[in-house]
C-alpha cells in the first residue's frame, strides 16, 4: 500500500507543478493579464463579475491560490466565443476523443501483438526485413500526412467515407448514446481511427516482438519444450502471456499520451474532440478554453502514467512492491 | 616509445566513436542523412525556381496545378508555385530545426543526467522531480501553446521541443552516470587529487558520450515531426518554407478533393525518410552500445 500512496502523492505533486505553469504561462504572456479571462467584447457588468471570481483585481500570488481553488472546483472560466462555461465545452467533446483514442488503441495493440508475436516465432525470415522497415516507416510519418493520403484515396477518391467530422450535417439522435452507437458516428469515425491506428501499431508490435524473443530465452520455455508441449502451446500459452505484461503498460501509457497527441489527426478529419477544441481556441485567442482543454489532457497524461505505474508493479511479481 | 603510448587512446576513442559500417540499417540511416545535408546545403542550386514565386505562363496564365513534368519537375500548386523547389528550400528548414534542437536536447540532457547521477542526493531528486513534470505535459499541446504565445518563429518550436525531450536523455544517462562513477579509474582519480569537476567531465563524461548520440539522434527525427505538425496547424512561421507549411497549404488548398497527390505525398515521404534515417542510425549505435541485445 504505502508504493500507491507515495505514487499518488507524486502524480498530485506533478498535477500542481503543471497547472502552476499554465498559470504562469497564461499570466506571463505579453499584453494584459486579465485578457486570460476577460474578452474585450464582454460588458462592464460581466467584466466586473469576472474580475471577482478570478481575483484579477489582486495580487498576483493571491490570484493564484484563487485559481488553485477555483480549479479544484472545475471552476475553467467562460469561454470567449462561445460565451459558455469552459468546463462543459469541455466535457461535451470529451466523449470523441475518448471514442477515438481508445477504438484506434485497441485495435492497434491487437494487431502488434498478435502480429509482434508471429514475427519473434519468425525470427530471421524475409518477412522481417520486409515488416519492420515498414512499420518503423508508418511510425515516422507524420500523423496527419497519413490521414492526408487517406482521405485522397479512401475519402474523396473512392468516395466510401465521409471526409470529416463526427456526424452528418443536420443528423439528430435521441442521446449522447444513441449518437456514439449510430451508424452514421462510425462511418464518420473509420478514417480518423484507421489513420491513428497505422501510427499507433508500431509500438506494440516492436515491443511485443522483442519481449518475446527475449521470454524465449527464459528457463520456462525450455521447461515448457522439455515437457513435449507443442510449439503452438509454448509460443501462445507460456511466451506470449508473459511477453504481454509490459504492452499492457504501454496500453496505458499510450492512451494518456494520445489524448494530447490526437491534436493533428482531429484536425484533419474535423473531428470535433479535446485536441481541435485545443487548436481552435489557441488559434482564436480563446485563453480560457486553451486553458481549460490543455488542463483536461494533462490530467489524462498523468492519470494515466499513474495507472501504467501501479499495472506494472501488479502485473509484474518480480518487480518489488518496495 | 612515447608514440606508442599515444596511440592506444586515440585508437580507443577512435572505437568508441566509430559508427557501425557493418550494420545495413545504420548503413542506410547515415546515407539518407549525408544525402538531405547535402541538398540543404545546396539548396539555393538545386531549386529551380524561387519557391514562393507565383508563376506564369508565356501568356500570362497562371500555372496553377500542373502536373510533373520537364518543366517543373514535381508540378506547381495551386497558386502556382514550383513544389519541387519548395521541397528543397523545406529541407533546409527541417535540417536546422533537427540539428539545433537535437544538440539542445543532447547538450542539456547529458548535464542534467550527469549531475544528477554523480552528485545524488537532493540535487538528484530535484533533477528528476523536474523531469517528471515535464513529461507530465502533453508534448504537442504544449508545444503549440508556446509557439503561440512566444511568436510563430523556428527558435521557439526549438525551445519548446527541447524543454519536453530532454528527461528521457537525463535519465538514461543518469543511470548510466551511477555504474560508471562507482568504477575503479574514478576511485583512482579522485585519490590522485582529481577535483570534483574534472571526473565528471574528463573521466565520467567520455563514457557516456555516445548515448548522448544515440539520444540526440532520435531527437533530430522528433523535432522534426514537431516542427512539421506545428506548422500544419498553422501555428508554424510564416517567412520560410518547410514541410509542414507545404502540407497545410495542401490541405487549406484542398489538394486531397482535387487527388494532385503530387502535391503533398512527396514532403511526407522526405519526412518519413529523415525520421526512419534517425531511427535506423540509433539502431547502429544500440549493438555497439548493447551488445548484449545481439543475439
Amino acid at each position: 500500500m504505502p508504493r500507491i500512496v507515495t505514487r499518488l502523492l507524486h502524480m498530485l505533486l506533478v498535477l500542481w507543478a503543471v497547472a502552476t505553469i499554465l498559470f504562469l504561462m497564461f499570466r506571463l504572456m505579453p499584453g494584459d493579464p486579465t485578457l486570460a479571462y476577460i474578452d474585450t467584447t464582454f460588458s462592464a457588468e460581466q467584466r466586473q463579475q469576472l474580475l471577482v471570481m478570478f481575483g484579477l483585481d489582486r495580487p498576483l500570488h493571491e490570484q493564484y491560490f484563487i485559481y488553485l481553488w477555483n480549479l479544484l472546483q472545475g471552476e475553467l472560466g467562460t469561454s470567449f466565443h462561445y460565451k459558455r462555461p469552459v468546463l462543459d465545452l469541455v466535457l461535451s467533446v470529451l466523449p470523441n476523443t475518448v471514442v477515438l483514442t481508445f477504438v484506434s488503441l485497441l485495435l492497434a495493440y491487437i494487431f502488434g501483438v498478435l502480429v509482434g508475436a508471429w514475427l519473434a516465432w519468425r525470427r530471421g525470415s524475409w518477412l522481417e526485413g520486409v515488416v519492420i522497415p515498414s512499420v518503423l516507416a508508418l511510425r515516422a510519418a507524420p500523423e496527419f500526412w497519413l490521414g492526408m493520403v487517406l482521405l485522397a484515396t479512401l475519402g474523396f477518391g473512392l468516395g466510401i467515407f465521409p471526409s470529416g467530422g463526427a456526424n452528418s450535417p443536420g443528423a439528430t439522435f435521441s442521446s449522447e448514446w444513441a449518437r456514439i452507437f449510430s451508424l452514421d458516428y462510425a462511418q464518420h469515425l473509420v478514417l480518423p481511427t484507421l489513420t491513428l491506428f497505422l501510427y499507433l501499431q508500431g509500438l506494440p508490435l516492436l515491443l511485443m516482438r522483442s519481449n518475446m524473443l527475449e521470454v524465449m530465452q527464459e528457463d520456462f520455455i525450455m521447461m515448457a519444450r522439455m515437457k513435449g508441449l507443442s510449439e503452438r502451446s509454448i509460443m501462445l500459452r507460456h511466451a506470449a502471456r508473459n511477453a504481454m505484461l509490459p504492452v499492457v503498460t504501454a496500453f496505458a501509457l499510450g492512451f494518456g499520451g494520445s489524448i494530447g497527441g490526437n491534436v493533428v489527426v482531429e484536425s484533419v478529419f474535423s473531428w470535433p474532440g479535446l485536441g481541435r477544441l485545443l487548436v481552435n481556441a489557441v488559434a482564436g485567442n480563446d485563453y480560457p478554453l486553451a486553458q481549460g482543454a490543455f488542463l483536461l489532457i494533462t490530467m489524462f497524461l498523468v492519470v494515466m502514467n499513474f495507472v501504467a505505474d501501479l499495472l506494472y508493479s501488479a502485473l509484474d511479481p518480480r518487480v518489488s512492491h518496495g | 616509445m612515447a608514440e606508442a603510448a599515444v596511440a592506444v587512446p586515440a585508437a580507443a576513442a577512435g572505437r568508441r566513436f566509430r559508427l557501425p559500417k557493418i550494420d545495413p540499417y545504420a548503413a542506410i540511416g547515415l546515407t539518407i542523412y549525408v544525402v538531405f545535408f547535402l541538398v540543404a546545403l545546396f539548396a539555393d542550386r538545386i531549386a529551380t525556381h524561387d519557391p514562393l514565386e507565383i508563376l506564369f505562363d508565356d501568356d500570362g496564365n497562371l500555372l496553377s496545378n500542373v502536373a510533373p513534368g520537364a518543366a517543373h519537375v514535381l508540378g506547381t500548386t495551386n497558386l502556382g508555385r514550383d513544389i519541387f523547389s519548395q521541397l528543397v528550400m523545406g529541407t533546409r528548414n527541417a535540417l536546422i530545426v533537427g540539428v539545433s534542437a537535437a544538440i539542445v536536447v543532447a547538450s542539456l540532457g547529458t548535464l542534467v543526467g550527469l549531475v544528477a547521477g554523480f552528485f545524488g542526493k537532493w540535487v538528484d531528486t530535484l533533477l528528476m522531480r523536474v523531469a517528471d513534470v515535464a513529461l507530465g505535459i502533453p508534448f504537442l499541446p504544449f508545444v503549440i501553446v508556446l509557439a503561440a504565445f512566444m511568436g510563430a518563429q523556428t527558435s521557439n518550436v526549438v525551445i519548446a521541443v527541447a524543454l519536453l525531450l530532454w528527461p528521457n536523455t537525463a535519465r538514461v544517462i543518469r543511470s548510466q552516470v551511477l555504474t560508471v562513477r562507482e568504477r575503479a579509474f574514478i576511485e583512482a582519480a579522485r585519490v590522485t587529487g582529481s577535483s570534483t569537476w574534472r571526473i565528471l567531465f574528463v573521466h565520467v563524461m567520455p563514457n557516456i558520450l555516445p548515448l548522448t548520440f544515440l539520444y540526440g539522434s532520435i531527437a533530430v527525427g522528433w523535432a522534426i515531426l514537431t516542427e512539421a505538425s506545428v506548422s500544419f496547424l498553422g501555428f508554424g512561421p510564416s517567412d520560410s518554407i518547410s514541410w509542414g507549411y507545404m502540407l497545410q497549404d495542401a490541405y487549406g488548398s484542398q489538394a486531397m478533393s482535387r487527388g494532385t497527390y503530387f502535391w503533398f505525398v512527396p514532403p511526407g515521404i522526405c519526412i518519413i525518410l529523415v525520421v526512419v534515417a534517425g531511427f535506423f542510425i540509433s539502431r547502429g549505435y544500440e549493438e555497439i552500445l548493447f551488445p548484449k541485445l545481439k543475439d
